[in-house]
């Protein structure tokens, strides 16, 4: 039986952020429409992984290897990377002054669908489409008309990420604490997304403490980053036990 | 419009260097260089001036003679040889007979084909035919097109030569009436050495049945512009006219030093407009155009209104604050700005609004946009006189920085002579973060189409107040300018 290759392949990643190794070796696998889920103590290298796939510029990538849709995504260009179907949420997304929202997605959106060999959106049928995903995602219509970001309250901001999720459909997602600042319909909206986007074949990443977040979205598997390194992984179970002592008594737990 | 079209030549721009480079190989009449009073002689007399217009250059020309650069401005300037540069250079065919070619059909084709390269509408059955062309090459006008057209509904619209020789008593009256010939260095210098440009009149209750415009063209070298512009706007008569200036690639460093005066009669209205591309200098600083301009509106009459828009993406260092005077009651006056620059350009440039007359109000919306070693600065001045009753400003002035090495600086003065006069001030800057392009990028948009997008919504405030047929052209304008600070 041959194993095709997984979305994503990442492989003994290291990763050093102005002189210090934040990522000593992370190596995962994520299949096409899986949902992963990924705990760790603060600073133990979440947020890092997300925005070294994405191709920021002050990550260094040190060492090791990502794979992605068949393609070494470390060579890509960031855009490229996100043509290519990558989706990396902002847990602070900055504010774009003066460029409206629904100009700014659309853009975005038309570059995504060039690369798929789509033809673009126009002005109409976009709007159509970012109305509904909107209200869906209990943001109002208003906010398509303003400034990318500018002014948006955090939980806006954390739904105007999802409503770019949602219309960009990407192959992989990484969602990096997309929950926090969220009240619970947005936290039951998250979920409602991910559903609906894993159901046309969308893998995700997801970052999360919230264990009833988790919970919802029926993780494949669960990964523990610890201090740069994967230190465990499981299923649901191994959520529920970091959820249970915390991140320090789980790793003494694990020595013993 | 919609947004995408607004958009696309921004990005399709991005890739283009400075477009307006090119020499055209013509056969020069040229003054030796160096200038004293035989040099303004040799000029006026080469125009077959009036006396009068010849005593009014030697009087400008002893008041710039014991006159210092200004040196008050944010500007490195290196200093000007002002005995090297020539002051008059016209091409040879224009001078084929005495009074040059009698119609744009007689004009030495490369001339022509220089303003078809430039995009610039000659002929009069052209894509922008709802607009009349002055086009003036070095120190002459080639030629301007619907002339015939405007004399139909009373609109003078030719070049400042030829107004000068069929309306002198019109000159006479209204020539440095805004600003006088000594107002200061530079436009002392062009009121002594000043060779053509636009002369404009639109007589009483005509609305100027189309845009005007002018386009400024250096080609030779070592060669000085000095253009005047004159636009005298009759009681309830309406213009809209638009200029536009570029240059060749040079090393060495070119003088164009304008002057520019409005007149608004009671309830005329004038909208004057710039889209000045001069060529910048190398992305090491060498060469580029010294744009040191004085322009000046006079709100004479009530109710009159003037408004100024300039798109200033040429130019090594550009010195100009054009300006109004609202001297009749319940006038008006705006300033909208877009000021960039890139690499080693410098910006010195704003605006004055002196409020003379009762009930005055003006605008002034400034964006001024700085990239690479860049620096800009917006320097206003809003000033209340003692007989400005109820008189309002309202002053907006952004900044967008683009890279780590650039600067903006803001330098309003405000000079308040009333109680009940209403000044206020807005200001924002903003950078284009490596944190800003990275979110652009993560989303699929690559990092110049992001600089685009922000640069283009920075801006569109001003762009709007831009007549139709240049907003596109503008907004390419300013990508072009704009290439090389990101990615």
């Amino acid at each position: 039986m041959t194993h095709p290759e997984a979305l994503l392949q990442v492989r003994d990643l290291r990763v050093d952020v102005a002189e210090r190794h934040v990522l000593k070796s992370v190596s995962l696998a994520v299949p096409a429409g899986a949902l992963l889920v990924l705990m760790g103590a603060n600073g133990s290298g979440k947020s890092t992984l997300g925005l070294t796939l994405a191709g920021h510029p002050r990550y260094r990538v040190a060492g090791g290897s990502a794979r992605f849709a068949g393609q070494d995504l470390l060579a890509l260009s960031p855009e490229a990377r996100a043509r290519a179907g990558l989706f990396v949420s902002f847990q602070a997304p900055p504010e774009i002054p003066g460029v409206k929202n629904n100009l700014f997605i659309r853009t975005a959106l038309n570059a995504v669908r060039e690369a798929r060999g789509e033809t673009p959106l126009d002005a109409f049928d976009f709007l159509g489409d970012a109305r509904a995903a909107a209200t869906r995602l209990g943001l109002p219509e208003a906010m398509l008309g303003r400034p990318v970001n500018d002014g948006f309250s955090g939980g806006e901001r954390k739904r105007n990420e999802l409503l770019q999720l949602a219309l960009l459909r990407p192959r992989l997602a990484v969602l990096d604490e997309v929950d926090s600042g969220m009240d619970v319909d947005g936290v039951r909206a998250v979920v409602q997304l991910v559903r609906a986007l894993r159901a046309q074949g969308t893998a995700f990443i997801v970052v999360s403490h919230y264990l009833q977040l988790i919970e919802s979205l029926a993780p494949d598997a669960v990964l523990w980053l610890d201090q740069g390194c994967i230190a465990e992984t499981g299923g649901m179970a191994l959520a529920t036990e970091i959820a249970r002592t915390g991140f320090v008594r789980a790793a003494e737990a694990l020595e013993a | 419009m919609t947004v995408v079209e607004q958009a696309a030549p921004l990005v399709r721009a991005l890739e283009l260097p400075y477009r307006h480079g090119f020499v055209t190989d013509v056969e020069s009449d040229a003054l030796p260089p160096g200038l004293d009073a035989d040099t303004v002689r040799a000029i006026s007399l080469r125009k077959r001036e009036p006396d009068f217009l010849l005593k009014w250059r030697l009087t400008a020309f002893e008041r710039w003679s014991a006159m210092t650069p200004p040196a008050w401005g944010h500007l490195r300037i290196a200093p000007v040889d002002f005995q090297a540069l020539i002051y008059y250079s016209a091409p040879k065919s224009m001078h084929a007979q005495q009074n040059g070619p009698q119609s744009l059909a007689d004009v030495d084709p490369k001339l022509l084909e220089t303003y078809e390269k430039l995009g610039v509408p000659l002929h009069e059955r052209a894509r922008l035919a709802g607009v009349a062309v002055d086009a003036v090459f070095d120190s002459v006008s080639v030629g301007t097109t619907f002339r015939e057209r405007l004399a139909e509904v009373g609109v003078i619209f030719c070049s400042f030569s030829h107004a000068v020789q069929h309306h002198p008593a019109l000159i006479e009256r209204h020539l440095g009436t805004v600003v006088p010939p000594g107002d200061n260095f530079y436009a002392a210098l062009n009121s002594a050495v000043f060779s053509d440009g636009s002369f404009v009149y639109i007589p009483a209750g005509v609305r100027c049945p189309m845009e005007l415009s002018s386009y400024f063209r250096i080609n030779a070298r070592n060669t000085g512009q000095f253009e005047r512009t004159l636009i005298i706007a009759e009681s309830g008569s309406h213009v809209s006219y638009l200029e536009g200036c570029t240059a060749p690639q040079r090393d060495e460093h070119q003088l164009h030093a304008a002057v520019v005066e409005l007149i608004a009669h009671d309830d005329a209205h004038i909208k004057y407009s710039t889209v000045q591309n001069w060529y910048p200098g190398d992305e090491q600083g060498r060469g580029g155009i010294y744009n040191f301009v004085t322009k000046r509106g006079l709100c004479a009459g009530t109710r009159s209104h003037i408004a100024w828009t300039q798109i200033e993406t040429g130019s090594a260092i550009t010195w100009k604050y054009p300006s109004v005077v609202l001297r009749g009651d319940e006038s008006s006056g705006e300033f909208h700005s877009i000021a960039v620059t890139n690499h080693f350009q410098q910006a010195d440039t704003g605006t004055k609004m002196i409020h003379l007359g009762r009930n005055t109000t003006s605008r002034i919306v400034s964006k001024g946009i700085s990239a690479g070693h860049a620096h800009n600065s917006y320097r206003g001045l809003v000033r209340m006189a003692p007989t400005a009753t109820g008189a309002r400003n309202h002053t907006q002035c952004d900044s967008l920085l683009v890279g780590p090495d650039c600067g903006a600086h803001t330098y309003p003065y405000v000079d308040v002579a009333r109680d009940d006069a209403v000044v206020e001030h807005e200001a924002t800057t903003t950078r284009i973060s490596e944190e800003r392009l990275f979110y652009c990028q993560q989303r699929g948009i690559a990092p110049q189409e992001a600089t685009a997008l922000i640069v283009g919504g920075f801006c569109q405030a001003v762009l709007d107040e831009l007549p139709m047929e240049f907003a596109l052209e503008a907004k390419a304008l300013l990508a072009v300018s704009l290439e090389g600070a990101v990615g």
